[in-house]
């Protein structure tokens, strides 16, 4: 069976104004204690306003940024998934809701040639939206997520090599955040995206996709990254800064750390924050047109950590 | 909470921008206008005529550009507002200043105090800074009307000169005064003050960047 197009048209047009509009569950409940903890006077007062601005954005069914980011999209396809009019139809899908969402929500139109500055106030251009893809053994679903992340400040990328050790790990980490930080360029307290590993150009998708496709509160399957991930957020918290800039103690709402293998003479690394505004949202649809909202994208599964040649199908069948 | 609130006019007098103090929360009513680089690049480089009266109408420039549209029958629909950094219009300001009497620069992140002796205190200007980043949707609730939109052909929705109505909106954090003191620089030398702990232990990099430096006060604008 497959899944039809119609379908797909529909949730993609939900999930751009829900990304917009709603501050996920997990980012609003860490931001809230946040908020309980922090005694600078100045970035109190900015957390309590975000707070209410989340607020105002649901009631009044407008954008909770007037900087709704560049919006993209990530597609995960059950083994068995096929599409109505197949990928084609789904990238145009993709494409057309991104615009419409432009106009119907609004959105602001960010998306411009990066010579021409060329405007086609809809947010879609060459290259963009960006659509990634991402498989799983079994199912014939589809999840759709769309992430609006804010484009300019936050992220760095540097090559280290295996001699910096975890202590050149924590520098350059450092040095992110308070780069960016003051003045509170990052918009932060942020989701702190790590990516170690891979090439140059997957290390940064790894961080960036641990920023923004993992949630608060989430922990990396390997014990020993789950606890680098709790003192980089605890490291990241006692440098002194706060929301703005402003001398407080919630920098990072939380750390998340994705790894791939990378050249044996290098250890490449690259820092993201997901912003006070993190846009996401994520829906699955079957063929029967079945839909189910969530807010976790939960992207990292087994299957995309694997580090073996083959995946044993029928051995995960039968379990 | 110590933080004093006050209501500002985007007209305001000599006396009304003497009073502010940095850190103060301010809301604004009266007309705004936005203008970013492609306003500024039009005006002052492209030497076309400024669609307003400034700053008789509005002596309040927001760095911005609004999550809006115009509809099919020419209305507006005007969804949040959040600011961009302004440190990249540095290169401007000082023109436009002069040019269109500007005291009120809202916008993201502030400029340095340099900035802010050379030319903001001459022209009476201070900065006001949004909150967050960004509370998009209060200070969309803000905006009472949208009285116009100039340019929007020639620059596109996001850099058009969107003229806004303002009703208590806000709200804004004071990140200069008329000394030419920044808000900002003032956190950023107490947090540096505590870094070398946090620093401790760390390792710089084995392979440096060109222009690297290790001074913990420097910042990127």
């Amino acid at each position: 069976m497959v899944i039809k197009i119609q379908d797909l048209r529909n949730v993609a047009g939900d999930l751009m104004a829900k990304a917009a509009i709603e501050i996920p569950q997990d980012y609003l409940d860490g931001l809230k204690k946040a908020a309980a903890s922090e005694e600078g006077e100045l970035s109190s007062f900015v957390l309590q306003a975000m707070l209410d601005n989340y607020e105002a954005a649901k009631e009044d069914r407008r954008a909770m940024c007037g900087d709704t980011g560049v919006p993209r999209w990530f597609v995960k396809l059950g083994n068995e998934a096929r599409v109505e009019g197949g990928m084609v139809a789904l990238e145009e899908a993709l494409r057309r809701a991104t615009a419409e969402a432009t106009t119907g929500v609004p959105l602001r139109p960010n998306r411009v040639h990066p010579l021409w500055r060329t405007d086609h106030d809809n947010n879609v251009g060459i290259g963009a939206p960006e659509i990634e893809y991402g498989f799983e053994p079994e199912g014939d679903w589809i999840d759709l997520i769309t992430v609006h992340k804010g484009g300019l400040f936050g992220t760095d990328y540097r090559m280290l090599f295996p001699s910096d050790g975890i202590q050149g790990i924590k520098r350059f980490y450092l040095d992110s955040l308070v780069a960016f930080g003051k003045r509170g360029l990052a918009c932060q307290p942020a989701i702190i995206g790590i990516g170690l590993g891979g090439s140059k150009d997957i290390c940064m998708t790894l961080g960036k996709r641990a920023s923004t496709l993992r949630i608060v509160g989430s922990r990396n399957s390997d014990p020993r990254i789950a606890e680098l991930e709790d003192e980089f957020m605890e490291l990241g918290n006692s440098i002194g800064m706060g929301a703005m800039g402003f001398v407080g103690k919630n920098m990072v709402i939380d750390c998340n750390i994705e790894v791939g293998y990378c050249h044996t003479g290098g250890m490449p690394m690259s820092v993201h924050a997901f912003c006070l505004s993190s846009r996401r949202a994520v829906a699955r649809i079957w063929p029967d047109g079945r839909v189910e909202h969530r807010t976790d994208p939960d992207w990292f599964t087994p299957y995309q950590r694997r580090d073996t040649v083959d995946w044993p199908l029928q051995q995960e069948a039968a379990e | 909470m110590k933080l004093r609130e006050i209501r500002l006019s985007t007209t305001p007098s000599a006396e009304d921008i003497a009073q502010l103090r940095l850190g103060d929360i301010v809301y604004l009513d009266g007309l705004m206008y936005t203008a970013r680089e492609g306003v500024y690049m039009r005006a002052l480089e492209g030497k076309a005529n400024i669609p307003m009266e400034l700053p008789s109408e509005s002596a309040a420039n927001f760095h911005c550009s609004p999550a809006a549209t115009i509809r099919s029958d020419g209305s507006f629909d005007m969804g949040a507002v959040t600011a961009t950094a302004s440190f990249r219009f540095a290169k401007w300001l000082p023109e436009w200043m002069a040019k269109t009497g500007a005291r009120l620069i809202v916008g993201k992140g502030g400029m340095t105090s340099r900035d802010y002796k050379e030319y903001f205190v001459p022209n009476g200007a201070v900065y006001l800074s949004t909150v967050g980043y960004g509370t998009g949707a209060l200070l969309g609730r803000g905006v009472e009307n949208v009285e116009a939109v100039h340019w929007n052909e020639e620059l596109g929705l996001a850099q058009a000169m969107w003229v806004l109505k303002c009703n208590k909106m806000g709200p804004f954090i004071v990140a200069s005064d008329l000394n030419g003191d920044c808000l900002f620089e003032r956190e950023n030398a107490k947090i540096a003050e505590g870094l070398h702990r946090v620093y401790e232990g760390t390792r710089p990099a084995t392979l440096k960047r060109y222009g690297e430096t290790d001074d913990r006060s420097d910042e990127v604008i």
